[in-house]
């Protein structure tokens, strides 16, 4: 009963957790953002108190079913583990105590220097983030291609087309990586990675050694048949004592189940101990030494067939199928070069993360926002001391001043909720001019379509040549002639206490490959 | 069962009753080329020798009222490339031939340069004739390399050879009034090229001389004032029912333009009667509007009939890419039936009123504009502009009622038809394509528009 609760659970939070990393929509954040924000990490960095306190109740109460429910990172091994149709794969190991307490020692450590990127690299629900974000997003983005491809047929709007590309290849590298380690530990072991490397897992069995439920083995009842040990995923089941280790017990609720002398059970467990100690007495008086065991707690026939290699498969086609989307343009257009990043003195981070310190203390790159962004403005950062934190850069979209959604689903309060109101008068960055870059000054062609598309107006045009000043609407040379539009050059300037660095101008900008204005970040950002 | 059967019956017998209502309140005798009998046939075929001639006072020769205009022709995929598909092309020239059309017009410039040799090729496999038709082009000097009075040459030269003549029929010298009268003068008139034009329409080379025109008034003005020293045989211009009246821009008054033509007693040669098929996909409050006065007639009928009904035009041109266009069209002049003062008035008062109130981008989708040197794709983006102002998705604020769908369509469909590094916020009012666009559109302010549209949809701030 407890495994079936259990596993329901499970697989509902695993699920929708997956689907709350996938979307790109902006639907999922709505109902399931909070999914994110009681993950034990985010919540810590975040002070998120209320979820804290929840988790650490939640754990003193059940034990650790936080890593068997909500952790996604828990529940993907399990699946993986539960590939494996080999019975008694497991059995007893001494808990690496020195390493645990050394790992965890180390994560607080990081997090009191504000390192979060490097917890972040072994934080269950980062990695468990990263995969998916990196991986199997762009699969499932594909996927949401094709729908659209069949709406489009069908004329309906319901899917639309979204770019597919490569954000970060270190990003992804770390995030397969850490996929295959951890596969393979579970695959080998269970819970091997949560019960050595994860500072959640080691945290939270410290206060499960003291939960007020726990599994209790009835020494008396036990015959020693090691079936509860050798499928404990956790490798915590000391049968030679009958003891178990609570600090790696997930109270996955598979040893209930295969045992078939009732020998274990789980609840409060003085009270279990003293019904043991009855029970073993009426047994003995009763004479009978062996209980009558139930032949159909026996394991359900297992269907072989069901063994699926599309996880492998998704492995390698992730890497390939990146990119394979953009299309070539027919005879009558004109090509258009693809934009290079600029290079930047200073970061842009997006508007709610309040400053480049505040993002790389908080951020432990998730990847939730950069999937989240409908802009493609967010990617991982390649940089060391902030490695897949986001990052910010117009390429491919600009900061659009409707849009919230990074701020709305950081889960570690890296991104602060912000309204739109005041996300358009955030200033993250300001406008640089690249005189030589810009088409009046280097084609000599009438432009200004970075004032024309500016939310925050600022940035006016000024003519390039000299004499040349307005009567009204008209604009007259130096000898008071009349300039028709298609000859009056005019230039950007941009005033920087307007400017509040979306980048639509440097987005916008027909200079290619690098535009003729970009922004520079701001370490701390405004208000204007 | 049963019930259903007898519902269906009475369904259908309502129908047709309200057909014949329709049909016997409708204009019937109006237009007797276009009836449909009882078994859904037209009466009859296609005519073959009712056509409406025109007659050229000079040459005193007969000009079919339909004339072909040799520019949207059908295409085919090869190798995933449109080419002209020059066996249609073929069929359709020798059909026009055989129902009594005799004018075919074409220019060096149409279809990326592929169109003279197409009619060249189609007019000699239909096996009429060089004297049994009547072969128009133009010289399209348009980009400033062409601006010299060698080249200018050098392209009427390459018409002739492109068409296996030793002479065309009509020529023109294409689109003057773009760029004004300054353009006029670099391409025509500084150079010597319409002087050396005078001397080969007097050696027999071209029988007749004359211009189309798009754009500045004051260069048509212009051209008409020296009447006398240039002669003009034929002029061609943009005249229909929708822009007849156009008190904005004589340019495009269509009234204007015929009748200073009228009045030097020069011929009028019509272009875009359609407006690039713009009064045939009329929205549908037209079609009604349209179908109320006589149902049996098509939409476009009406713009021919119209056009077709003023004396002084010598032939009315019409880019006919599919059999059925070409058809109809033939039925509609075969003979034509002028339209009476009545109907004349109505299409070009309250008809054209409504046309005209309805907030359609007044884009004909020709492509002259392309490719424009930014990459963005012009006609694309106008036609799902319009596309979406007939089908409701151009909400006018968020208070309209279908204001959220109307959205998602607009935007999704966008994305869909314009890719997003062509769309109009990439627009940097360069001004290249003006010149480019017969319509006179104000492109560059146009795709402000539609991009401020985009902008206030994105925002939610309509």
């Amino acid at each position: 009963m407890l495994r079936k609760v259990r596993i329901t659970l499970a697989l509902i939070f695993w699920v929708l957790i997956t689907w709350l990393l996938l979307d790109f929509t902006g639907t999922a954040h709505v109902y399931l953002g909070w999914m994110a924000k009681i993950q034990f990490l985010p919540a810590l960095v975040a002070m998120n108190i209320g979820a804290l306190l929840f988790l650490v109740a939640l754990t003193l109460l059940f034990g650790r079913i936080y890593c068997s429910i909500i952790c996604p990172l828990g529940v993907m091994q399990d699946v993986i583990a539960w590939f494996r149709k080999k019975k008694n794969k497991y059995s007893y190991s001494e808990e690496k105590g020195i390493l645990r307490a050394s790992l965890l020692a180390l994560t607080g450590l990081l997090l009191a220097t504000n390192l979060a990127w490097v917890v972040g690299l072994i934080a269950p629900y980062s990695t468990y983030g990263r995969i998916v974000g990196t991986v199997f997003s762009p699969l499932y983005k594909l996927a949401n291609n094709g729908l659209a491809m069949v709406a489009e047929h069908f004329g309906s709007y319901a899917f639309y087309e979204v770019d597919v590309w490569m954000k970060s290849l270190p990003a992804l590298l770390v995030a397969v990586a850490a996929w295959v380690i951890i596969g393979v530990l579970a695959w080998r072991g269970g819970r091997t990675w949560c019960n050595t490397i994860c500072p959640v897992g080691t945290f939270l069995g410290i206060l499960s050694r003291h939960s007020r439920l726990k599994m209790v083995i009835n020494a008396e009842a036990c015959k020693n048949c090691r079936k509860c040990e050798r499928n404990c995923k956790s490798a915590c089941i000391d049968l030679k004592n009958h003891t178990i280790d609570y600090s790696r017990c997930v109270v996955c609720g598979d040893c209930l189940e295969e045992c078939k002398f009732g020998a274990l059970s789980f609840g409060y467990k003085p009270m279990i101990d003293k019904e043991n100690i009855i029970y073993n007495n009426w047994k003995k008086k009763q004479g009978s030494e062996e209980p009558k065991t139930d032949e159909e707690l026996k394991n359900p026939a297992i269907d072989e067939g069901r063994r699926s290699v599309l996880t492998g498969m998704a492995l390698l086609a992730g890497t390939s199928l990146v990119k394979a989307q953009e299309k070539t343009t027919d005879g009558g257009l004109a090509e258009i070069e693809d934009k290079k990043k600029p290079k930047r003195e200073k970061l842009i981070t997006p508007p709610g993360s309040e400053s480049i310190r505040n993002l790389s203390e908080h951020c432990t790159s998730c990847q939730l926002c950069i999937n989240s962004c409908p802009n493609d403005v967010l990617r991982p950062s390649n940089s060391l001391d902030r490695f897949m934190q986001p990052e910010v850069s117009f390429e491919r979209g600009y900061c659009r001043p409707e849009c919230t959604r990074c701020s709305d689903v950081c889960p570690t309060g890296a991104i602060k909720p912000i309204t739109v109101e005041q996300r358009t008068a955030t200033q993250v960055g300001h406008a640089v001019w690249l005189k030589d870059n810009c088409v009046p000054f280097a084609d000599g062609i009438p432009c200004g379509n970075c004032a024309r598309h500016c939310p925050a107006g600022a940035i006016q045009m000024v003519p390039l040549q000299a004499g040349v000043h307005q009567d009204g609407r008209r604009w007259l040379d130096a000898d008071n002639q009349e300039i028709p539009r298609e000859r009056l050059l005019l230039i950007p300037v941009v005033n920087e206490e307007k400017c509040i660095g979306c980048g639509a101008c440097e987005n916008l900008c027909p200079s290619r490959p690098f535009s003729a204005i970009y922004v520079e970040g701001h370490e701390v950002h405004r208000e204007i | 069962m049963k019930e259903y059967n007898r519902r269906d019956f009475l369904k259908v017998t309502g129908t047709v009753a309200a057909t014949t209502a329709l049909a016997s309140c409708g204009a019937g005798d109006s237009q007797g080329n276009g009836k449909i009998d009882y078994m859904g046939h037209h009466t009859g075929p296609v005519p073959t020798d009712k056509m409406t001639y025109r007659v050229n006072p000079k040459t005193q020769e007969k000009v079919s009222i339909l004339g072909y205009g040799w520019m949207r022709l059908p295409h085919k995929k090869v190798d995933n490339e449109d080419v002209i598909d020059q066996e249609q092309c073929n069929r359709l020239c020798k059909y026009a031939l055989d129902h009594g059309v005799n004018y075919f017009d074409t220019s060096p410039a149409y279809c990326r340069g592929k169109s003279e040799e197409s009619l060249g090729i189609a007019l000699e496999k239909s096996g009429y004739r060089r004297d049994q038709y009547f072969i128009a082009t133009k010289l399209s000097n348009f980009s400033p390399q062409q601006y010299s009075f060698e080249a200018g040459k050098e392209i009427f030269e390459n018409s002739l050879k492109y068409m296996k003549t030793d002479y065309i029929d009509y020529l023109l010298l294409h689109s003057i009034g773009g760029g004004g009268m300054h353009n006029l003068h670099q391409r025509f008139l500084d150079n010597g090229l319409l002087d050396w034009l005078m001397e080969q329409r007097a050696a027999g080379r071209i029988r007749n001389l004359g211009f189309s025109f798009h754009g500045d008034v004051a260069v048509f003005d212009w051209m008409l004032d020296h009447h006398d020293e240039y002669e003009w045989d034929f002029v061609q211009i943009q005249a229909n029912y929708c822009d007849w009246h156009n008190d904005k821009d004589k340019g495009r008054s269509g009234e204007y333009l015929y009748n200073r033509l009228a009045e030097l007693e020069i011929p009028a040669v019509i272009m875009e009667p359609l407006l690039g098929g713009r009064l045939s996909k009329v929205p549908d409050h037209v079609v009604v509007h349209l179908k109320q006065r006589d149902p049996e007639s098509s939409v476009a009928s009406w713009a021919f009939r119209y056009i077709g009904s003023k004396p002084n035009v010598l032939t009315v041109l019409s880019g006919m890419t599919y059999m059925e266009h070409l058809e109809d069209n033939i039925r509609t002049y075969s003979p034509l039936k002028p339209l009476t003062e009545d109907e004349q008035q109505w299409l070009e008062g309250e008809t054209a009123t409504l046309i005209n109130s309805y907030p359609t981008i007044d884009c004909n989708d020709c492509k002259y504009c392309m490719p424009c040197p930014y990459g963005l794709d012009i006609p694309a983006i106008f036609v799902h502009y319009n596309k979406c102002v007939n089908k409701g998705n151009v909400p006018e604020s968020q208070q309209a009622e279908n204001y959220q769908k109307a959205r998602r369509a607009f935007l999704v469909g966008y994305d869909r038809s314009v890719p997003k590094l062509r769309q109009a916020n990439h627009c940097i009012q360069c001004r290249a394509c003006v010149p480019h666009c017969p319509q006179q559109l104000d492109i560059p302010h146009l795709l402000a528009r539609v991009d401020d549209f985009v902008e206030k949809l994105k925002q939610n701030k309509l």
